[in-house]
């Protein structure tokens, strides 16, 4: 599940080839049970120590609730049971603030940027005690950021929200990040900047990604989890599971609601990265 | 019009007790979403805490800089019950709400019996300045200095919180988690801390509505929270949970209209207005005057 050939690393580390394939998070058995309902059955997977692991599914299959069990935000009504491990330390049932200052990033699905509050103030938020925050690195990433620290975060549009919500992660330093669809209803243009900006993240810190657009996934992410009925029902090279147009339609549905090509191989081929089903 | 002022200012009296026991109920709902109903245990402790200290705390009295002295005892006694209610009993219970509700509704009960079982169920007079039971003309109305000083002190808490709120560090992680609790915690920081410090902030806040409520009804008995957080909850609800300016707001509506109409129309209708009002306001605009933002 996580040895394999790595034809194309981005960031070429003077780690030993054994140290590199040593994945940086172990999820094991992972199963949810919230409020009775049983939405992951038994999930492994792992997430490689480089690049982007991408995390695919239908709509509704458990890729959130994966994200969410992994950073400790399971509703109390919520039961998980498994094994997370990142390196020799476990991180299941230890609260959700030690686990971020620990060094796992979390940008949310729908970005939670706290409406009410400045951009600067939302920035401030993550600042730590003990650490210098990196807002150089944030503010040469998101240059607007720096622009509009005294505007509402509630009134800046969807892209530069989620601008904010990955740029207040990247103001400490992270060992993981787990990014949850973050060009989700966001205009062709902007998902194109969110990409650039994530694959110039993913050269310094592993990222496990949550992504609906394939066009996305294609640019980004080396290795692919896919989530199919609570289980993981493929694992292996993100483009060779995109190259197989019958494998993605069955697993992910593609070809009909969540990505209106005439085909999928069509829309796979096609160099733009933006989103079939934005207006 | 002498009549008009002196109901507009006893009425705003009225509206700084509700508000000083309201700020703190609204913002320990925002937060951490715990309906407190032994907020008013925290006035009761600090009502009796002023009068115990001012007859038996050394250097402390019934007047002058011993008064200051009582008080600020009595509002210190409320603050530890406050934070230590957290700590023990309302902190093991986060998110089980019915579990929260009981605790705290036997936790209020039990409270109003040990303070009837210590001092008597009888009301005590209070121990208070000369100054406090005088009246000051304003505009040809004789109001009464005590209603005055409450107004004061309820407008000085309100500029302190809204100041802590939006200079401080821990300011800023309320604000954050009256929004979005979970996220804040996603970005590393302990929000139970910031639990703690609402409740010591809405503790200090409702023992000095106590303190300054025995000053200006003369006489302290164990019942005053309870009757006190009935109005306190209903302002809360008018003005938003989790709104201080709401409840700040809120508080005087409902202090102005119980004085008015319990003047001009029958005694007893301007309770049943404030829960008209109350029903009006949640059909209207279910979420209050202020909706759910620490700070507008
Ligand atoms: N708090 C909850 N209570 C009950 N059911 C929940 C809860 N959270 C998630 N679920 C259910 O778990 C399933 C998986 O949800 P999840 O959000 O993880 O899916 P997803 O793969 O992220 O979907 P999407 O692609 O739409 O974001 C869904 O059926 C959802 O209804
Ligand atoms: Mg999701």
């Amino acid at each position: 599940m996580s040895a394999r050939s790595e034809p194309g690393l981005r960031a070429p580390q003077s780690r030993t080839e054994e140290a590199q394939l040593e994945p940086i998070l172990n999820v094991e058995d992972l199963s949810v049970r919230i409020s009775g309902l049983h939405i992951l059955q038994g999930v492994s997977f792992t997430v490689a120590p480089t690049g982007v692991t991408v995390l695919l599914g239908r709509n509704g299959v458990g890729k959130t609730t994966t994200l969410r069990a992994i950073v400790g935000l399971t509703p109390p009504a919520g039961e998980v049971r498994g094994a997370i491990r990142m390196g020799a330390r476990s991180l299941l049932a230890r609260p959700t603030h030690r686990l971020v200052r620990g060094g796992l990033g979390y940008v949310p699905e729908d970005r939670c940027v706290f409406a009410g509050l400045t951009v600067a103030e939302n920035l401030r938020l993550a600042e730590r005690r003990g650490t210098t925050p990196a807002y150089d690195r944030v503010f040469a990433l998101f240059p607007e950021l720096d622009r509009r620290g005294r505007q509402r975060a509630g009134s800046l549009s969807g892209g530069q929200q989620q601008m904010l919500a990955i740029g207040r992660v990247l103001l400490n330093d992270n060992r993981l990040l787990l990014v949850d669809e973050p060009t989700k209803g966001l205009a062709p243009k902007v998902v194109t900047e969110v990409a650039e900006v994530l694959e110039r993240v993913a050269e310094s810190v592993p990222v496990l990604l949550v992504e609906q657009n394939l066009a996305v996934v294609r640019r980004l992410a080396r290795d692919a989890v896919v989530l199919a009925a609570g289980r993981v029902a493929w694992t292996g090279d993100a483009r060779e599971l995109l190259l197989e147009t019958g494998l993605t339609k069955s697993l992910l549905g593609v070809g009909s609601a969540e990505v209106r090509a005439p085909s999928a191989r069509s829309e796979l081929a096609s160099p733009a990265v933006a989103r079939k089903d934005q207006p | 019009m002498g009549t008009v002022i002196l109901l507009t200012l006893t009425g705003l009296g009225l509206a700084a007790l509700y508000f000083l026991v309201a700020s703190g109920l609204s913002l320990v709902f925002g937060l951490a979403d715990v309906l407190n109903f032994a907020h008013g245990l925290f006035l009761g402790v600090g009502a009796y805490g002023t009068w115990w200290a001012a007859g038996n705390l050394p250097g402390a009295g019934s007047d002058g800089f011993g008064f200051v002295l009582a008080v600020a005892f009595g509002v210190a006694a409320g603050t530890l019950v406050a934070i230590l209610v957290e700590l023990v009993l309302i902190r093991p219970l986060y998110s089980r709400t019915i579990e929260q509700v009981l605790v705290t509704v036997g936790l209020s009960l039990a409270g109003v019996a040990l303070l009837q079982a210590t001092w008597g169920a009888d009301a005590r007079p209070f121990p208070r300045p000369d100054w406090t039971r005088q009246v000051t003309g304003i505009l040809g109305a004789q109001v009464p200095n005590g209603g005055l000083l409450l107004i004061l002190a309820a407008a000085l808490v309100l500029g302190a919180i809204l100041a802590f709120l939006r200079w401080t560090r821990y300011g800023l992680v309320i604000r954050a988690g009256v929004e979005n609790r979970e996220m804040v915690t996603a970005l590393g920081i302990d929000v139970r801390k910031a639990f703690t410090l609402v409740f010591a902030i809405g503790g200090a806040a409702a023992a000095l509505a106590g303190a300054l409520g025995g000053v200006y009804f003369g006489t302290v008995s164990p019942g005053q929270g309870g009757s006190l957080l009935i109005f306190a909850f209903i302002v809360v609800v008018i003005g938003g949970m989790g709104s201080v300016v709401g409840s700040a707001y809120a508080a005087v509506v409902v202090g102005l209209v119980q004085q008015f109409v319990n003047y001009y129309g029958t005694s007893g209708l301007g309770d049943i207005c404030v829960v008209g009002l109350l029903a009006v306001v949640l059909l209207l605009r279910p979420q209050g005057i202020a909706g759910k933002v620490a700070t507008a």
